[in-house]
Protein backbone atom coordinates (compact mmCIF):
# COMPACT_ATOMS: atom_id res chain seq x y z
CA UNK A 1 0.00 0.00 0.00
CA UNK A 2 2.80 1.87 1.03
CA UNK A 3 3.91 1.65 -3.06
CA UNK A 4 0.57 3.06 -4.40
CA UNK A 5 0.02 5.96 -1.44
CA UNK A 6 3.11 6.88 -2.60
CA UNK A 7 2.38 7.28 -6.69
CA UNK A 8 -0.69 8.53 -5.90
CA UNK A 9 0.92 11.40 -3.68
CA UNK A 10 4.15 11.91 -6.49
CA UNK A 11 1.02 12.25 -8.92
CA UNK A 12 -0.63 15.10 -6.51
CA UNK A 13 2.65 16.83 -6.02
CA UNK A 14 3.42 16.90 -9.65
CA UNK A 15 -0.12 19.04 -10.59
CA UNK A 16 -0.35 20.96 -7.37
CA UNK A 17 3.35 22.45 -7.87
CA UNK A 18 2.42 23.66 -10.98
CA UNK A 19 -1.31 24.70 -10.07
CA UNK A 20 -0.93 28.02 -11.94
CA UNK A 21 -1.23 26.32 -15.33
CA UNK A 22 -3.11 22.91 -13.84
CA UNK A 23 -6.09 24.68 -11.75
CA UNK A 24 -5.53 28.63 -12.54
CA UNK A 25 -5.58 27.76 -16.37
CA UNK A 26 -8.76 25.86 -17.04
CA UNK A 27 -10.58 27.80 -14.44
CA UNK A 28 -10.10 31.77 -16.22
CA UNK A 29 -10.91 29.41 -19.39
CA UNK A 30 -14.60 28.25 -17.75
CA UNK A 31 -15.19 32.01 -16.58
CA UNK A 32 -14.05 33.39 -19.91
CA UNK A 33 -17.02 31.07 -21.22
CA UNK A 34 -19.29 31.76 -18.96
CA UNK A 35 -19.17 35.56 -19.50
CA UNK A 36 -19.00 35.58 -23.20
CA UNK A 37 -21.30 32.62 -23.98
CA UNK A 38 -23.61 33.68 -20.79
CA UNK A 39 -23.96 36.87 -22.36
CA UNK A 40 -24.53 36.39 -26.23
CA UNK A 41 -27.52 33.54 -25.27
CA UNK A 42 -29.22 34.77 -22.23
CA UNK A 43 -31.60 36.32 -24.28
CA UNK A 44 -31.86 33.49 -26.61
CA UNK A 45 -32.40 30.39 -24.71
CA UNK A 46 -34.62 29.56 -22.14
CA UNK A 47 -33.64 25.59 -20.49
CA UNK A 48 -36.15 23.81 -18.48
CA UNK A 49 -38.59 26.73 -18.60
CA UNK A 50 -37.37 28.33 -15.06
CA UNK A 51 -33.47 28.20 -15.62
CA UNK A 52 -31.29 31.12 -16.96
CA UNK A 53 -29.29 30.15 -19.64
CA UNK A 54 -25.75 31.42 -17.43
CA UNK A 55 -27.41 29.11 -14.90
CA UNK A 56 -27.83 26.28 -17.28
CA UNK A 57 -24.36 26.71 -18.26
CA UNK A 58 -22.30 26.56 -15.15
CA UNK A 59 -22.78 23.02 -14.44
CA UNK A 60 -22.12 22.21 -17.91
CA UNK A 61 -18.71 24.38 -17.78
CA UNK A 62 -17.63 22.61 -14.60
CA UNK A 63 -18.02 19.40 -15.88
CA UNK A 64 -16.27 19.85 -19.04
CA UNK A 65 -13.73 21.55 -17.17
CA UNK A 66 -13.07 18.29 -14.98
CA UNK A 67 -13.65 16.17 -17.59
CA UNK A 68 -10.82 18.07 -19.44
CA UNK A 69 -8.40 18.63 -16.57
CA UNK A 70 -8.45 14.62 -15.88
CA UNK A 71 -8.19 13.47 -19.19
CA UNK A 72 -5.02 16.21 -19.06
CA UNK A 73 -3.41 15.08 -15.55
CA UNK A 74 -3.00 11.16 -16.42
CA UNK A 75 -2.42 11.72 -20.03
CA UNK A 76 0.96 14.61 -19.58
CA UNK A 77 2.50 12.85 -16.81
CA UNK A 78 2.74 9.64 -18.36
CA UNK A 79 3.46 11.29 -21.69
CA UNK A 80 6.55 13.32 -20.10
CA UNK A 81 7.39 10.69 -18.28
CA UNK A 82 7.78 8.31 -21.04
CA UNK A 83 9.61 11.05 -23.15
CA UNK A 84 11.55 12.33 -20.75
CA UNK A 85 12.53 8.78 -19.55
CA UNK A 86 11.75 9.04 -16.02
CA UNK A 87 8.91 6.53 -16.43
CA UNK A 88 11.99 4.20 -14.95
CA UNK A 89 11.82 5.35 -11.42
CA UNK A 90 7.74 4.13 -11.68
CA UNK A 91 8.96 0.92 -13.64
CA UNK A 92 11.52 -0.48 -11.37
CA UNK A 93 10.21 -0.37 -8.31
CA UNK A 94 7.47 -3.28 -6.89
CA UNK A 95 4.09 -0.98 -7.79
CA UNK A 96 1.77 -4.27 -9.30
CA UNK A 97 -0.38 -2.74 -12.54
CA UNK A 98 -3.55 -2.37 -10.40
CA UNK A 99 -1.45 0.26 -8.28
CA UNK A 100 0.08 1.89 -10.87
CA UNK A 101 -3.52 2.32 -12.53
CA UNK A 102 -4.87 3.41 -9.25
CA UNK A 103 -3.13 5.89 -8.35
CA UNK A 104 -2.54 7.75 -12.04
CA UNK A 105 -6.76 7.58 -12.14
CA UNK A 106 -7.20 8.38 -8.89
CA UNK A 107 -4.83 11.57 -9.29
CA UNK A 108 -6.57 12.35 -11.88
CA UNK A 109 -9.84 12.34 -10.35
CA UNK A 110 -8.31 14.73 -7.83
CA UNK A 111 -7.46 17.35 -10.16
CA UNK A 112 -10.46 17.17 -12.11
CA UNK A 113 -12.63 17.66 -8.47
CA UNK A 114 -10.57 20.26 -7.88
CA UNK A 115 -10.76 22.14 -11.19
CA UNK A 116 -14.51 21.35 -10.92
CA UNK A 117 -14.82 22.87 -7.35
CA UNK A 118 -12.68 26.22 -8.14
CA UNK A 119 -14.18 26.51 -11.39
CA UNK A 120 -18.19 26.62 -9.33
CA UNK A 121 -16.38 28.61 -6.55
CA UNK A 122 -15.64 31.40 -9.29
CA UNK A 123 -18.45 31.56 -10.97
CA UNK A 124 -20.80 31.91 -8.00
CA UNK A 125 -20.84 35.96 -8.03
CA UNK A 126 -22.05 35.79 -11.84
CA UNK A 127 -24.93 33.19 -11.18
CA UNK A 128 -27.68 32.29 -8.45
CA UNK A 129 -27.34 28.38 -8.69
CA UNK A 130 -28.56 25.82 -6.28
CA UNK A 131 -27.19 22.57 -5.50
CA UNK A 132 -30.00 20.26 -4.79
CA UNK A 133 -29.05 16.53 -4.90
CA UNK A 134 -24.97 16.40 -3.98
CA UNK A 135 -24.91 12.90 -3.54
CA UNK A 136 -25.69 12.48 -7.49
CA UNK A 137 -23.44 15.85 -8.21
CA UNK A 138 -20.62 13.95 -6.42
CA UNK A 139 -21.05 10.07 -7.90
CA UNK A 140 -21.55 11.88 -11.40
CA UNK A 141 -17.72 13.86 -10.46
CA UNK A 142 -16.17 11.14 -9.83
CA UNK A 143 -17.01 8.40 -11.92
CA UNK A 144 -16.70 11.27 -15.19
CA UNK A 145 -13.15 12.18 -13.89
CA UNK A 146 -12.33 8.15 -13.33
CA UNK A 147 -13.45 7.50 -17.06
CA UNK A 148 -11.58 10.80 -18.36
CA UNK A 149 -8.44 9.86 -16.23
CA UNK A 150 -8.74 6.38 -17.60
CA UNK A 151 -8.95 7.42 -20.90
CA UNK A 152 -5.87 9.47 -20.50
CA UNK A 153 -3.46 6.33 -19.28
CA UNK A 154 -4.25 4.81 -22.68
CA UNK A 155 -3.39 7.78 -24.40
CA UNK A 156 -0.21 8.47 -22.72
CA UNK A 157 0.50 4.75 -22.78
CA UNK A 158 0.12 4.27 -26.23
CA UNK A 159 1.46 7.77 -27.32
CA UNK A 160 4.93 8.37 -28.33
CA UNK A 161 4.97 11.72 -28.49
CA UNK A 162 3.32 14.96 -27.34
CA UNK A 163 1.77 15.60 -30.57
CA UNK A 164 -0.32 12.35 -30.38
CA UNK A 165 -1.58 12.88 -27.02
CA UNK A 166 -2.81 16.46 -28.16
CA UNK A 167 -4.59 14.85 -31.28
CA UNK A 168 -6.16 12.23 -28.95
CA UNK A 169 -7.40 15.40 -26.56
CA UNK A 170 -8.25 17.77 -29.71
CA UNK A 171 -10.09 15.01 -32.11
CA UNK A 172 -11.84 13.26 -29.52
CA UNK A 173 -12.04 14.17 -26.18
CA UNK A 174 -12.91 17.54 -27.31
CA UNK A 175 -15.33 17.04 -29.87
CA UNK A 176 -17.00 14.75 -27.29
CA UNK A 177 -17.04 17.27 -24.78
CA UNK A 178 -18.25 19.95 -26.87
CA UNK A 179 -20.88 17.57 -28.20
CA UNK A 180 -21.97 16.47 -24.95
CA UNK A 181 -24.75 19.49 -24.42
CA UNK A 182 -22.42 21.44 -21.98
CA UNK A 183 -23.68 24.54 -23.86
CA UNK A 184 -27.38 23.75 -24.85
CA UNK A 185 -29.91 21.01 -23.70
CA UNK A 186 -30.41 18.11 -26.32
CA UNK A 187 -33.41 18.77 -26.45
CA UNK A 188 -33.20 21.43 -28.53
CA UNK A 189 -31.16 19.75 -31.52
CA UNK A 190 -32.85 18.72 -34.30
CA UNK A 191 -33.66 14.50 -33.72
CA UNK A 192 -31.21 12.95 -35.47
CA UNK A 193 -28.90 14.71 -33.47
CA UNK A 194 -30.73 13.87 -30.39
CA UNK A 195 -30.35 10.63 -31.12
CA UNK A 196 -26.64 10.86 -32.06
CA UNK A 197 -25.74 12.61 -28.68
CA UNK A 198 -27.20 9.84 -26.97
CA UNK A 199 -24.33 7.66 -28.14
CA UNK A 200 -22.11 10.41 -26.51
CA UNK A 201 -21.01 9.04 -23.44
CA UNK A 202 -19.93 12.07 -22.14
CA UNK A 203 -23.66 13.29 -22.75
CA UNK A 204 -24.68 11.18 -19.54
CA UNK A 205 -21.75 12.34 -17.50
CA UNK A 206 -23.08 15.99 -17.95
CA UNK A 207 -26.83 15.87 -17.93
CA UNK A 208 -26.27 13.77 -14.83
CA UNK A 209 -24.06 16.07 -13.31
CA UNK A 210 -26.85 18.51 -14.35
CA UNK A 211 -29.27 16.92 -12.57
CA UNK A 212 -27.87 16.96 -9.05
CA UNK A 213 -27.34 21.02 -9.62
CA UNK A 214 -31.11 21.67 -10.99
CA UNK A 215 -33.19 18.16 -10.19
CA UNK A 216 -34.28 18.07 -13.77
CA UNK A 217 -32.42 16.21 -16.82
CA UNK A 218 -33.20 14.84 -20.06
CA UNK A 219 -32.09 11.48 -18.74
CA UNK A 220 -33.26 10.08 -16.00
CA UNK A 221 -29.95 10.26 -13.49
CA UNK A 222 -29.51 6.82 -12.53
CA UNK A 223 -29.83 5.64 -16.09
CA UNK A 224 -26.88 8.09 -16.92
CA UNK A 225 -25.04 6.99 -13.53
CA UNK A 226 -25.37 3.42 -14.93
CA UNK A 227 -24.06 4.11 -18.39
CA UNK A 228 -21.12 5.89 -17.28
CA UNK A 229 -20.20 3.42 -14.60
CA UNK A 230 -20.18 0.90 -17.77
CA UNK A 231 -18.39 3.03 -19.55
CA UNK A 232 -15.85 3.81 -16.32
CA UNK A 233 -15.37 -0.13 -16.44
CA UNK A 234 -15.20 -0.63 -19.61
CA UNK A 235 -12.23 1.48 -20.32
CA UNK A 236 -10.75 0.62 -16.75
CA UNK A 237 -10.31 -2.89 -18.04
CA UNK A 238 -8.84 -1.78 -21.66
CA UNK A 239 -6.40 0.05 -19.14
CA UNK A 240 -5.78 -2.83 -17.19
CA UNK A 241 -5.09 -5.20 -20.05
CA UNK A 242 -2.81 -2.52 -21.46
CA UNK A 243 -0.69 -2.20 -18.12
CA UNK A 244 -0.60 -5.93 -17.62
CA UNK A 245 0.80 -6.28 -20.59
CA UNK A 246 3.14 -3.64 -20.27
CA UNK A 247 2.10 -2.17 -23.77
CA UNK A 248 3.97 0.27 -24.75
CA UNK A 249 5.93 0.28 -20.93
CA UNK A 250 7.68 -2.61 -20.93
CA UNK A 251 9.11 -4.32 -23.99
CA UNK B 1 24.40 -20.33 -1.52
CA UNK B 2 21.65 -19.17 -4.13
CA UNK B 3 22.70 -17.10 -7.00
CA UNK B 4 23.03 -12.81 -6.93
CA UNK B 5 21.73 -12.97 -10.31
CA UNK B 6 20.66 -16.10 -12.52
CA UNK B 7 19.85 -16.23 -16.11
CA UNK B 8 19.25 -19.14 -18.44
CA UNK B 9 18.71 -19.25 -22.06
CA UNK B 10 17.46 -16.26 -22.55
CA UNK B 11 16.49 -14.73 -26.01
CA UNK B 12 14.73 -11.52 -27.13
CA UNK B 13 14.55 -10.10 -30.41
CA UNK B 14 13.24 -6.20 -31.48
CA UNK B 15 11.88 -6.47 -34.53
CA UNK B 16 14.33 -8.41 -36.99
CA UNK B 17 17.35 -7.14 -34.64
CA UNK B 18 17.78 -10.58 -32.60
CA UNK B 19 19.24 -8.66 -29.64
CA UNK B 20 19.97 -11.49 -26.93
CA UNK B 21 20.57 -14.91 -28.73
CA UNK B 22 21.18 -17.57 -25.85
CA UNK B 23 22.58 -15.65 -22.74
CA UNK B 24 23.64 -18.30 -20.04
CA UNK B 25 25.20 -16.50 -16.74
CA UNK B 26 25.37 -17.21 -13.09
CA UNK B 27 26.51 -14.50 -10.37
CA UNK B 28 27.56 -15.59 -7.20
CA UNK B 29 26.42 -13.26 -4.30
CA UNK B 30 29.20 -10.86 -3.23
CA UNK B 31 30.76 -10.36 -6.42
CA UNK B 32 32.05 -7.36 -8.31
CA UNK B 33 31.18 -8.61 -12.22
CA UNK B 34 31.63 -7.02 -15.13
CA UNK B 35 29.59 -6.77 -18.24
CA UNK B 36 31.55 -5.22 -21.17
CA UNK B 37 30.75 -5.32 -24.90
CA UNK B 38 30.79 -2.90 -28.28
CA UNK B 39 27.08 -0.63 -28.54
CA UNK B 40 24.36 -3.02 -29.29
CA UNK B 41 25.63 -5.99 -27.68
CA UNK B 42 23.05 -6.30 -25.84
CA UNK B 43 24.00 -5.46 -22.54
CA UNK B 44 21.53 -2.85 -21.58
CA UNK B 45 18.50 -5.60 -22.96
CA UNK B 46 20.26 -8.11 -20.69
CA UNK B 47 20.05 -5.41 -17.57
CA UNK B 48 16.92 -4.09 -18.80
CA UNK B 49 15.17 -7.98 -18.65
CA UNK B 50 16.42 -8.43 -14.96
CA UNK B 51 15.28 -5.22 -14.26
CA UNK B 52 11.44 -6.19 -15.64
CA UNK B 53 11.96 -3.13 -17.93
CA UNK B 54 11.75 -5.78 -21.37
CA UNK B 55 10.12 -8.81 -21.30
CA UNK B 56 12.77 -12.06 -22.82
CA UNK B 57 10.91 -13.76 -25.14
CA UNK B 58 12.45 -17.06 -23.98
CA UNK B 59 14.44 -18.30 -20.98
CA UNK B 60 14.69 -17.58 -17.36
CA UNK B 61 15.96 -14.59 -14.91
CA UNK B 62 16.14 -14.82 -11.06
CA UNK B 63 17.37 -12.37 -8.73
CA UNK B 64 18.50 -14.17 -5.74
CA UNK B 65 16.38 -16.97 -6.75
CA UNK B 66 13.27 -14.42 -7.59
CA UNK B 67 12.02 -15.05 -10.90
CA UNK B 68 11.84 -11.27 -12.58
CA UNK B 69 8.37 -12.23 -13.67
CA UNK B 70 6.49 -14.72 -11.63
CA UNK B 71 7.98 -13.64 -8.55
CA UNK B 72 8.57 -9.93 -9.86
CA UNK B 73 7.71 -8.14 -6.58
CA UNK B 74 10.28 -9.65 -4.45
CA UNK B 75 13.22 -10.00 -7.60
CA UNK B 76 12.62 -5.84 -7.64
CA UNK B 77 12.94 -5.37 -4.23
CA UNK B 78 16.41 -7.19 -4.06
CA UNK B 79 17.76 -5.17 -7.33
CA UNK B 80 19.03 -1.61 -7.56
CA UNK B 81 19.35 -0.24 -11.10
CA UNK B 82 21.17 3.04 -12.29
CA UNK B 83 20.06 3.64 -15.66
CA UNK B 84 22.43 4.22 -18.60
CA UNK B 85 20.29 7.56 -19.37
CA UNK B 86 20.74 10.99 -17.54
CA UNK B 87 17.18 10.96 -16.48
CA UNK B 88 15.33 12.97 -13.60
CA UNK B 89 11.87 14.16 -12.51
CA UNK B 90 12.00 17.89 -12.88
CA UNK B 91 9.07 18.63 -10.70
CA UNK B 92 11.00 17.45 -7.25
CA UNK B 93 14.03 18.57 -5.31
CA UNK B 94 16.85 15.83 -4.70
CA UNK B 95 15.45 15.03 -0.83
CA UNK B 96 11.65 14.94 -2.50
CA UNK B 97 12.98 12.46 -5.67
CA UNK B 98 14.64 9.94 -2.95
CA UNK B 99 11.92 9.85 -0.40
CA UNK B 100 9.33 9.13 -3.03
CA UNK B 101 11.31 6.73 -4.75
CA UNK B 102 11.57 5.33 -1.42
CA UNK B 103 8.22 4.92 -1.31
CA UNK B 104 7.42 3.07 -4.49
CA UNK B 105 9.66 0.50 -2.42
CA UNK B 106 7.31 0.51 0.18
CA UNK B 107 9.80 2.12 2.71
CA UNK B 108 8.67 5.17 4.53
CA UNK B 109 10.44 7.40 7.63
CA UNK B 110 13.64 6.67 5.16
CA UNK B 111 15.47 9.49 6.06
CA UNK B 112 18.22 8.46 8.25
CA UNK B 113 19.81 6.03 5.09
CA UNK B 114 18.69 9.04 2.78
CA UNK B 115 21.09 10.98 4.51
CA UNK B 116 23.76 8.06 4.85
CA UNK B 117 23.70 7.66 1.19
CA UNK B 118 23.59 11.88 0.13
CA UNK B 119 26.76 12.11 2.53
CA UNK B 120 28.67 9.45 0.48
CA UNK B 121 27.90 10.84 -3.13
CA UNK B 122 28.40 14.46 -1.86
CA UNK B 123 24.41 15.69 -2.58
CA UNK B 124 23.71 16.59 1.30
CA UNK B 125 24.11 20.42 0.64
CA UNK B 126 22.15 19.86 -2.88
CA UNK B 127 19.23 18.13 -0.27
CA UNK B 128 16.56 20.75 -1.38
CA UNK B 129 17.85 21.51 -4.96
CA UNK B 130 15.38 20.86 -7.76
CA UNK B 131 16.13 18.60 -9.91
CA UNK B 132 16.11 20.77 -13.04
CA UNK B 133 18.76 23.05 -11.03
CA UNK B 134 21.58 20.35 -11.23
CA UNK B 135 24.50 19.73 -13.15
CA UNK B 136 25.08 16.42 -15.16
CA UNK B 137 27.17 15.28 -12.63
CA UNK B 138 24.76 15.77 -9.49
CA UNK B 139 21.82 14.13 -11.69
CA UNK B 140 23.92 11.12 -12.24
CA UNK B 141 24.74 11.29 -8.27
CA UNK B 142 21.26 11.26 -7.40
CA UNK B 143 20.31 8.34 -10.23
CA UNK B 144 22.61 6.43 -7.86
CA UNK B 145 21.21 7.18 -4.71
CA UNK B 146 17.43 6.15 -6.10
CA UNK B 147 18.86 2.95 -6.87
CA UNK B 148 19.94 2.62 -3.47
CA UNK B 149 17.04 4.09 -1.30
CA UNK B 150 15.95 0.49 -0.78
CA UNK B 151 19.78 -1.13 0.15
CA UNK B 152 19.66 -3.45 -2.55
CA UNK B 153 21.61 -6.63 -2.33
CA UNK B 154 21.98 -6.94 -5.83
CA UNK B 155 23.47 -3.77 -7.84
CA UNK B 156 23.37 -3.15 -11.11
CA UNK B 157 25.40 0.28 -13.23
CA UNK B 158 24.43 0.31 -16.64
CA UNK B 159 27.37 2.59 -17.62
CA UNK B 160 27.38 5.04 -14.63
CA UNK B 161 30.56 6.80 -15.29
CA UNK B 162 29.63 8.21 -19.31
CA UNK B 163 30.25 11.68 -19.29
CA UNK B 164 31.34 12.29 -15.40
CA UNK B 165 34.54 13.90 -14.01
CA UNK B 166 37.49 12.45 -12.33
CA UNK B 167 36.23 13.48 -8.99
CA UNK B 168 32.96 11.61 -8.84
CA UNK B 169 34.56 8.81 -10.88
CA UNK B 170 36.61 8.23 -8.01
CA UNK B 171 33.88 9.28 -5.15
CA UNK B 172 31.44 6.55 -7.15
CA UNK B 173 33.76 3.70 -7.04
CA UNK B 174 34.73 4.32 -3.05
CA UNK B 175 31.45 4.07 -2.55
CA UNK B 176 30.59 1.29 -4.94
CA UNK B 177 33.42 -0.67 -3.73
CA UNK B 178 32.57 -0.55 0.23
CA UNK B 179 28.96 -1.57 -1.24
CA UNK B 180 30.72 -5.14 -2.43
CA UNK B 181 33.01 -4.94 0.69
CA UNK B 182 29.24 -5.01 2.56
CA UNK B 183 28.32 -8.04 1.16
CA UNK B 184 26.54 -6.08 -1.81
CA UNK B 185 26.53 -8.12 -5.44
CA UNK B 186 27.93 -5.50 -8.09
CA UNK B 187 26.87 -5.70 -11.65
CA UNK B 188 28.73 -3.15 -13.89
CA UNK B 189 28.75 -2.26 -17.50
CA UNK B 190 31.15 0.62 -18.98
CA UNK B 191 33.43 1.41 -21.50
CA UNK B 192 35.94 2.41 -19.30
CA UNK B 193 38.14 -1.12 -19.61
CA UNK B 194 40.44 0.22 -17.20
CA UNK B 195 37.90 0.80 -14.76
CA UNK B 196 36.45 -2.49 -15.13
CA UNK B 197 40.26 -4.54 -14.85
CA UNK B 198 40.72 -2.53 -11.52
CA UNK B 199 37.05 -3.60 -10.31
CA UNK B 200 35.70 -6.44 -11.42
CA UNK B 201 36.60 -10.04 -10.14
CA UNK B 202 34.88 -11.58 -13.42
CA UNK B 203 34.18 -10.29 -16.42
CA UNK B 204 31.59 -11.28 -19.41
CA UNK B 205 32.11 -9.83 -22.80
CA UNK B 206 29.24 -9.60 -24.83
CA UNK B 207 29.08 -9.41 -28.95
CA UNK B 208 25.51 -9.40 -30.96
CA UNK B 209 23.66 -10.64 -28.11
CA UNK B 210 26.05 -13.82 -27.17
CA UNK B 211 28.49 -13.91 -24.44
CA UNK B 212 32.03 -14.64 -25.91
CA UNK B 213 34.34 -14.63 -23.06
CA UNK B 214 33.20 -15.28 -19.44
CA UNK B 215 36.40 -15.74 -17.10
CA UNK B 216 37.70 -13.94 -13.84
CA UNK B 217 39.77 -10.96 -14.82
CA UNK B 218 43.18 -12.48 -14.49
CA UNK B 219 42.37 -15.49 -16.41
CA UNK B 220 41.26 -13.18 -19.35
CA UNK B 221 44.19 -10.68 -18.98
CA UNK B 222 46.43 -14.03 -19.57
CA UNK B 223 44.65 -14.95 -22.84
CA UNK B 224 46.77 -12.44 -24.47
CA UNK B 225 49.43 -13.91 -25.54
CA UNK B 226 51.94 -11.15 -25.89
CA UNK B 227 53.88 -8.52 -24.55
CA UNK B 228 55.02 -4.70 -25.73
CA UNK B 229 58.61 -3.72 -25.20
CA UNK B 230 58.76 -0.03 -25.17
CA UNK B 231 62.29 1.05 -26.91
CA UNK B 232 63.89 4.53 -27.64
CA UNK B 233 67.13 3.82 -29.47
CA UNK B 234 70.27 5.84 -29.96
CA UNK B 235 70.26 4.50 -33.41
CA UNK B 236 67.75 2.48 -36.18
CA UNK B 237 65.95 0.02 -35.23
CA UNK B 238 67.74 -3.86 -36.46
CA UNK B 239 65.75 -4.64 -39.88
CA UNK B 240 64.94 -8.41 -38.54
CA UNK B 241 62.63 -6.35 -35.66
CA UNK B 242 60.72 -4.36 -37.89
CA UNK B 243 58.44 -7.20 -38.37
CA UNK B 244 57.64 -6.51 -34.55
CA UNK B 245 56.83 -3.57 -34.74
CA UNK B 246 53.37 -2.29 -33.99
CA UNK B 247 54.01 1.47 -33.44
CA UNK B 248 56.81 3.99 -33.67
CA UNK B 249 56.36 7.75 -32.19
CA UNK B 250 57.95 9.89 -29.97
CA UNK B 251 57.78 7.80 -26.68
CA UNK B 252 60.16 4.90 -29.40
CA UNK B 253 60.19 2.07 -31.31
CA UNK B 254 56.55 0.16 -29.77
CA UNK B 255 57.43 -4.06 -30.64
CA UNK B 256 54.68 -7.03 -29.88
CA UNK B 257 56.74 -10.10 -28.54
CA UNK B 258 54.85 -13.21 -27.49
CA UNK B 259 56.46 -13.95 -24.22
CA UNK B 260 59.19 -12.42 -21.91
CA UNK B 261 61.56 -15.31 -23.92
CA UNK B 262 60.94 -13.27 -26.73
CA UNK B 263 62.37 -9.98 -25.12
CA UNK B 264 65.83 -11.62 -25.02
CA UNK B 265 66.74 -12.28 -28.57
CA UNK B 266 65.28 -8.69 -29.55
CA UNK B 267 67.92 -7.23 -27.37
CA UNK B 268 70.49 -8.93 -28.51
CA UNK B 269 69.74 -8.18 -31.97
CA UNK B 270 69.65 -4.07 -30.98
CA UNK B 271 73.07 -4.75 -29.14
CA UNK B 272 74.65 -6.75 -32.59
CA UNK B 273 73.40 -3.92 -35.00
CA UNK B 274 75.27 -1.98 -32.39
CA UNK B 275 72.59 0.40 -31.03
CA UNK B 276 72.36 1.52 -27.78
CA UNK B 277 69.20 1.69 -25.37
CA UNK B 278 68.40 4.84 -24.32
CA UNK B 279 64.67 3.77 -22.52
CA UNK B 280 63.19 0.51 -22.41
CA UNK B 281 59.55 -0.34 -20.68
CA UNK B 282 57.79 -3.68 -20.78
CA UNK B 283 54.55 -3.41 -21.21
CA UNK B 284 51.74 -5.92 -19.93
CA UNK B 285 48.69 -6.20 -21.79
CA UNK B 286 45.43 -4.70 -20.39
CA UNK B 287 41.67 -5.27 -20.49
CA UNK B 288 41.80 -3.36 -24.13
CA UNK B 289 43.90 -5.92 -25.38
CA UNK B 290 42.18 -9.01 -24.28
CA UNK B 291 38.82 -7.06 -25.06
CA UNK B 292 39.60 -6.25 -28.72
CA UNK B 293 41.48 -9.94 -29.50
CA UNK B 294 37.97 -11.58 -28.15
CA UNK B 295 36.18 -9.14 -30.67
CA UNK B 296 38.19 -9.83 -33.08
CA UNK B 297 38.21 -13.74 -33.16
CA UNK B 298 34.75 -14.24 -32.03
Amino acid sequence: MIGFSTLLYKELLRFWKVSTQTIGAPVLTAVLYLLIFGHVMEARIRIYDAIPYAAFLVPGLVMMSMLQNAFANSSSSLIQSKITGNIIFVLLPPLSYLEFFAAYVLAAVARGVVVGAAVLLVTLPFVEISIRQPLWILAFAICGSGVLGALGMVAGIWAEKIDQVAAFQNFLIMPLTFLSGVFYSIHSLPDIWQVVSRFNPFFYMIDGFRYGFFGASDIDPARSLGIVTVFLAVVSMLTLALLKRGYKLRH
Amino acid sequence: MTAAIEIRDVHKRFGTLQALAGIDLEIPQGEFFGLLGPNGAGKTTLISILAGLVRADRGVARILGHDVLAAYRAARCTLGVVPQELVFDPFFTVRETLRIQSGYFGIRGNDAWIDEVMGHLDLTSKADTNMRALSGGMKRRVLVAQALVHRPPVIVLDEPTAGVDVELRQSLWRFVRRLNRDGHTIVLTTHYLEEAETLCERIAMLKQGRIVALDSTPNLLKRVHQLFLRLRLAGELPEELKALEHGNGEAGHLLRVRSYEDVEPALASIREAGCRIEEMEVIQPDLEDVFVEVMQQS
